[in-house]
């Protein structure tokens, strides 16, 4: 299971709506405990690297990938994860998104419909590669974030 | 000898380690190092042909492998290797 802490996930939703039509991404920082459950209490926002369309496609750069990592060491806040946006569909992995995904990570997919956000899932990396939803507390949610 | 860090989702297959100890000449020995002490490592690092997956990057200090002599880059005792996993992705149904 999955849940953030209202600051985290409310300045997510509020990058995932500012930067819409493009696609936003972050990371995700917090606790988890021994049964895997996790608490996110950070997020990080980083510039979708992505050359030409943001729309559809983004990217982190190997910078702010290390920087990520560094924070997560000297705030003693786990790196947990990532966030992303699919502006305009449902917040289900692309084959994309698979192809590229990290063991241990939960991915978190915010879908934004006609600029507001819409819903929000989490997903982990099996062991056999595809991804498996994991249980995201507050999964639907239409107020809006003005 | 080179310091090798690994990525916190690669952790649970190094015992939860971040930083090694690597003896090496190479970036290729390093990988053959990892992948033999840590075999689950091996998918991940490494695509059906061996060479270093297009989702991973490796960097010899700041430059990536891909910069330099990819797998013959050489490493000394002061360099820092870091997996860096590239972290990529998004709709893409068009």
């Amino acid at each position: 299971m999955i849940s953030f802490k209202a600051k985290p996930r409310m300045q997510m939703l509020e990058h995932a709506q500012h930067i819409f039509p493009d696609e936003c991404c972050g990371f995700l920082f917090g606790i988890e405990d021994g049964n895997g459950n996790r608490e996110i209490q950070e997020i990080l926002e980083v510039n979708n690297s992505r050359a030409g369309d943001k729309r559809r496609r983004f990217e982190i750069s190997p910078r702010d990938y290390l920087h990520a990592e560094k924070y997560a060491f000297e705030h003693d806040q786990p790196l947990l994860g990532i966030y992303h946006s699919h502006p305009g569909h449902p917040a289900i992995p692309s084959e994309h998104d698979r192809l590229a995904a990290q063991p241990y990570f939960s991915y978190v997919i915010v879908s934004v419909m006609q600029g507001k956000t819409d819903h929000i899932r989490s997903w982990r990396l099996g062991e056999d590669f595809r991804f498996e939803e994991e249980d995201l507390t507050s999964i639907h949610f239409h107020q809006s974030i003005e | 000898m080179a310091t090798v860090v690994i990525p916190t989702p690669l952790r649970k297959f190094t015992n939860q380690t971040a930083k090694l100890q690597v003896s090496a000449n190479t970036i290729g020995e390093v990988i053959d190092s990892l992948t033999r002490d840590f075999p689950d490592l091996k998918k991940h690092l490494l695509d059906d042909q061996g060479k270093v997956r297009s989702f991973v990057n490796i960097f010899a200090g700041d430059e990536d492998i891909r910069d330099l002599q990819e797998e013959k880059t050489v490493v000394g005792e002061a360099t820092i290797v870091s997996i860096v996993p590239a972290i990529a992705g998004g709709v893409h149904f068009k």
